[in-house]
C-alpha cells in the first residue's frame, strides 16, 4: 500500500463563519478518517514520538489498536499515562512534541498524532459512561494546591496509585487555566468538566474557594495531616508596558480579557460579568495567549482587531496552527511594531464627561530587528519618526505574567529565583521537604503538555518519598 | 459540595445589610481591612466585600453591603437559612496597626462597615481611637452603637444637618489637627471622592493617611489585575495590585481622579443589569 504523504485534513468551521461564534473551530475526523490516518503510522521500532512527549503516552500503541478499530482501547492506553487526553489531544503543540520526532515526518508529514488522541479521547467520551473505580487506598493523603493541567495531572497519577488526595482550587471551578484562559472555541469546558469528573470518580477530593497562602497555609496542610504538597499555583501577576494610558477604562491584562469571557462566561448574550464588546480591539503581543485574546475579540463582535507585536513573524512565539487560524479569521497582524502611549479619551468642555478616560487609540512605532539578544532573537529596535495611530476602543496586554507572591510570603523556607518562580530539582522537590512544585509557578508561562509532565514527574517523586 | 449559609440577616437601613454568613475555614483567618469575594448563584459575577468581622468560634463571618447593582440588589433578596454559591477569603492584606498608640478612624456611608472592625480592632489593642462617620442624612446611619463602643471619642455628621453634627467628615478632622491634635495615623474609607478630600486635609499636617480602595476585581488573588491602582510614588508611577498589595494605600500616593474613572467603567452596564435584576425580583 502507497503511503499517503499528507495528513488526513481536519475538518473547521469555516472562517467567516466560525469568527462570530464561540463553537469548537476544529471539528474532528470522523472513524473512517482516523483509521486512515492511524493507518499511515508506521509502527516503526523506534517510537522517537514517545520521548517527543512530556508524559510519555505510548503512542504507537494506542494508534496500532486505532488500527483496529478499537478506539476504546486505545483511549485506555493514552490514559494510562495522561490524565487530560481530550484536553492534550486539542491543545497540545504536537509539531514541536510527539509529531516532529515521527519517522515518517523525515520525509513526509507526519503522522497527525494529536487528531487521532482526540478522536480516541472523544470516541471514549460520547461512548463511555462508565467511569474507573476508585484504586484501593494506600493509606497515605497528599494535597494540591491548584487544579491546573499540573495538578491535575499529579493529582491523577497519585489517586491512581491509592492516595487520597485533595485539590485545593482559589476560583470556583476546577481547571485553572483550561477554563479561565483557553477559550470556549479551542477548548470546550464541558470537555474539561468532563476530565474533572473523571479524576472525582478516582477518589480525588477537590475544594473549590480555597486559597492557599490565604485561606490557608502550606504548613497547616501539613498540621492538617498531609503528607507532601504539590504546588501548582500557575502563572501570577499580569504584566503590563508601563506606558502612558495603560489606567484608561478599556485596558485589559488578557488574564482579565480571558477570564471575564471565558470562566464568567461574558461572551453569552446578557451576561451577568460585563465585558467590552466590539468596537475596535488591539492585542499586545504574540504569544498562545495573544492569539486567544484576539479571536476571543473578534467573536464579542469587534469590528476590527489588530494584533501589535514588536518582532517579526518569525520570532512569534504562538503556534502556527493558531497564527494561521486567526489570520483567516480577520485578525490584522502589525508587526515590527511596538505601542509607546495609549490615548485615552478626553472632552476639553466638561471634565464630568462620562466618555473621559475611556480608550480612543493606541500610538505605535514600528521597528526593525537589530542584533541578537541574549535569547538569540534578534533585538527589535525603534526607527526614529515612524509612529503611527491605531482608533481602538480596547487594548488587551499579552505580554505575560510574573509569579504570584501568595504562597512565597506565606511558606518559610521556599526559596525562589530572581524572577520569584519556585526553585524545584528534576524530581519537582523544592526548598522544602516533602513540597513539590510544577508547572507555571515554577517556569513561568509555558504549555499546558509541560505543566502536566511536571505534574507526572512531581507525582511519581511524591510516590517514591512516601513509600521510602 | 460547601456552601455558604446565611445565619443571620440584619437590615441596618433602607440599603444596607448585614448577613453573617458560615464560612469556618475564611472566619478562622479573617483580620480587619481584608476582604472576600462572594458569587450569589451559579451563573453570578464574583464581587468583593470587605470583612465586616468575624466569629471564629462560630464559624461566620459577616459582611455589610449596600444595594447599589443587580448583584447586591440579589444578594439582598437572600433570607436568613438560604446560602449563597461561593464565598473565598480572607484576601488583601491586614490593615497595618503595629506602633499605632493614637489614631482617627474617618468612615463614610457604607464605607463605615469596613471602618468599623478597624476602629474594633484598634480598640481591643488599646490604642486611643477618635472615630469620625458621616452619612447624608439620618436614615442611612449605621453602626453608631457598635462606634460607640469602641471610640474614645465618636464625631457622627449627616450632609443636611438631620443627626449629629452638620456637615462633611473633613469638618471635624480639620479642626481636631488645628487644634494640635496628634494622630499616629489616620484611616478612611468610604466613597473614593471623601477619602480624597481626607487626604487634602489632613496633608497640611504631616499626618500619615491610609485609604482603603475597592476597586473592579474579579479573581481577588492577583491573577487579572482589573484591580491595578497608579500611585505617584517619589515623583515615579508606580502600578500595584488591590488585591493582593492593598486595599488598603498611603493616601498620598493615590491617584484618585483615575480610581473614580476606573470604578465607573461598567457604569452604563451595571444600571441596565440592575434594572433587569429588579424586574426580574418584583415579577417573583
Amino acid at each position: 500500500m502507497a503511503i499517503i504523504q499528507k495528513k488526513h485534513e481536519m475538518p473547521v468551521q469555516e472562517p467567516s463563519v466560525r469568527a462570530h461564534n464561540f463553537s469548537e473551530v476544529a471539528l474532528g475526523y470522523d472513524a473512517e478518517t482516523a483509521v486512515a490516518e492511524a493507518n499511515r503510522c508506521l509502527g516503526c521500532k523506534t517510537r522517537p514520538c514517545v520521548e517527543g512527549c512530556p508524559v510519555n503516552v505510548k503512542i504507537p500503541d494506542f494508534i496500532a489498536k486505532m488500527k483496529e478499530g478499537d478506539f476504546e482501547g486505545a483511549y485506555q492506553i493514552i490514559h494510562e499515562t495522561s490524565t487530560l487526553p481530550a484536553v492534550c489531544g486539542r491543545v497540545c503543540p504536537q509539531e514541536t512534541q510527539c509529531e516532529c520526532h515521527c519517522t515518517l515526518g523525515a520525509r513526509f508529514e507526519p503522522v497527525g498524532i494529536g487528531r487521532l488522541e482526540r478522536f480516541a479521547a472523544d470516541w471514549h467520551n460520547a461512548h463511555t459512561a462508565e467511569q474507573p473505580a476508585p484504586p484501593a487506598s494506600n493509606g497515605h493523603r497528599v494535597a494540591i494546591v491548584g487544579s491546573g493541567p499540573s495538578g491535575l495531572t499529579c493529582a491523577g497519577d497519585l489517586a491512581k496509585k491509592g492516595y487520597a488526595v485533595t485539590i485545593y482550587e482559589a476560583l470556583h471551578t476546577a481547571g485553572g487555566v483550561l477554563v479561565y484562559g483557553i477559550p470556549e472555541f479551542r477548548l470546550p469546558k464541558s470537555i474539561v468538566a468532563k476530565e474533572v469528573e473523571t479524576l472525582k470518580a478516582l477518589g480525588v477530593s477537590i475544594e473549590t474557594n480555597v486559597v492557599i497562602g490565604k485561606t490557608l497555609t502550606v504548613d497547616e496542610l501539613f498540621e492538617m495531616g498531609f503528607e507532601a504538597v504539590f504546588i501548582g499555583s500557575g502563572a501570577g501577576l499580569p504584566s503590563f508596558m508601563n506606558i502612558p494610558g495603560e489606567a484608561c477604562q478599556g485596558v485589559y491584562s488578557a488574564n482579565e480579557y480571558l477570564t471575564r469571557s471565558n470562566l464568567m462566561k461574558a461572551y453569552l448574550d446578557d451576561p451577568h460579568t460585563p465585558i467590552q464588546k466590539g468596537g475596535n480591539v488591539a492585542v499586545v503581543g504574540g504569544g498562545n495567549v495573544a492569539m486567544d485574546a484576539a479571536r476571543t475579540a473578534l467573536r464579542l463582535g469587534a469590528e476590527h482587531v489588530y494584533l501589535v507585536y514588536r518582532r517579526s513573524m518569525e520570532e512569534l512565539p504562538a503556534r502556527r496552527e493558531e497564527v494561521e487560524h486567526a489570520k483567516e479569521e480577520g485578525v490584522d497582524f502589525r508587526l515590527l511594531c511596538n505601542p509607546v502611549e495609549i490615548l485615552g479619551y478626553e472632552n476639553p468642555d466638561d471634565p464630568r464627561d462620562p466618555k473621559n478616560g475611556f480608550v480612543r487609540g493606541i500610538r505605535c512605532i514600528q521597528m526593525e530587528l537589530g542584533e541578537p539578544d541574549e535569547s538569540g532573537r534578534r533585538r527589535p529596535v525603534e526607527m526614529p519618526g515612524s509612529e503611527f495611530e491605531l482608533p481602538v476602543d480596547t487594548v488587551v496586554m499579552a505580554i505575560g505574567t510574573s509569579p504570584n507572591p501568595l504562597i512565597k510570603s506565606t511558606t518559610k523556607g521556599l526559596e525562589v529565583n530572581r524572577k520569584g518562580g519556585i526553585v524545584v530539582n528534576e524530581d519537582g522537590l523544592t526548598s522544602r521537604r516533602g513540597v513539590y512544585a510544577g508547572g507555571d509557578a515554577v517556569t513561568g508561562a509555558a504549555t499546558v503538555i509541560s505543566a502536566m509532565g511536571a505534574g507526572k514527574t512531581a507525582a511519581k517523586a511524591i510516590d517514591e518519598y512516601l513509600n521510602k | 459540595m460547601l456552601m455558604y449559609r446565611i445565619v443571620r440577616k440584619r437590615v441596618l437601613n433602607p440599603t444596607v445589610t448585614q448577613l453573617e454568613i458560615e464560612a469556618p475555614l475564611v472566619a478562622k483567618k479573617a483580620r480587619a481591612g481584608q476582604f472576600i469575594i462572594l458569587r450569589v448563584n451559579e451563573e453570578g459575577e464574583r464581587i468583593p466585600l470587605t470583612i465586616a468581622g468575624s466569629d471564629p468560634a462560630e464559624g461566620t463571618v459577616k459582611i455589610i453591603f449596600q444595594v447599589v447593582g443587580a448583584t447586591t440588589e440579589l444578594l439582598n433578596s437572600k433570607q436568613e437559612g438560604e446560602s449563597i454559591q461561593d464565598f473565598v477569603g480572607p484576601l488583601g492584606k491586614a490593615t497595618e496597626m503595629e506602633g499605632m498608640r493614637k489614631v482617627c478612624i474617618v468612615g463614610g456611608g457604607v464605607g463605615c462597615a469596613i471602618a468599623m472592625p478597624v476602629a474594633q480592632e484598634f480598640h481591643r489593642l488599646g490604642a486611643e481611637v477618635t472615630s469620625i462617620i458621616g452619612f447624608r442624612s439620618k436614615d442611612l446611619l449605621i453602626l453608631e452603637d457598635e462606634f460607640k463602643a469602641c471610640s474614645d471619642r465618636l464625631i457622627v455628621m449627616t450632609d443636611d444637618g438631620s443627626y449629629g453634627r452638620h456637615g462633611n467628615v473633613t469638618m471635624p478632622l480639620k479642626e481636631l489637627l488645628e487644634s494640635g491634635e496628634q494622630f499616629d495615623s489616620v484611616i478612611t474609607i468610604g466613597p473614593l471622592v471623601m477619602m480624597k478630600f481626607v487626604v487634602e486635609a489632613a496633608k497640611p499636617f504631616g499626618v500619615p493617611v491610609t485609604v482603603s480602595m475597592n476597586p473592579i476585581m474579579i479573581d481577588g488573588t492577583g491573577m487579572c489585575g482589573g484591580c491595578r491602582i497608579s500611585l505617584n510614588r517619589d515623583g515615579k508611577r508606580v502600578t500595584k495590585f488591590a488585591c493582593v498589595d492593598g486595599p488598603d494605600f498611603n493616601g498620598y500616593e493615590i491617584d484618585f481622579d483615575e480610581a473614580m474613572r476606573r470604578g465607573r467603567m461598567y457604569a452604563d452596564y451595571e444600571r441596565h443589569a440592575r434594572e433587569e435584576t429588579c424586574n426580574l425580583l418584583r415579577g417573583n
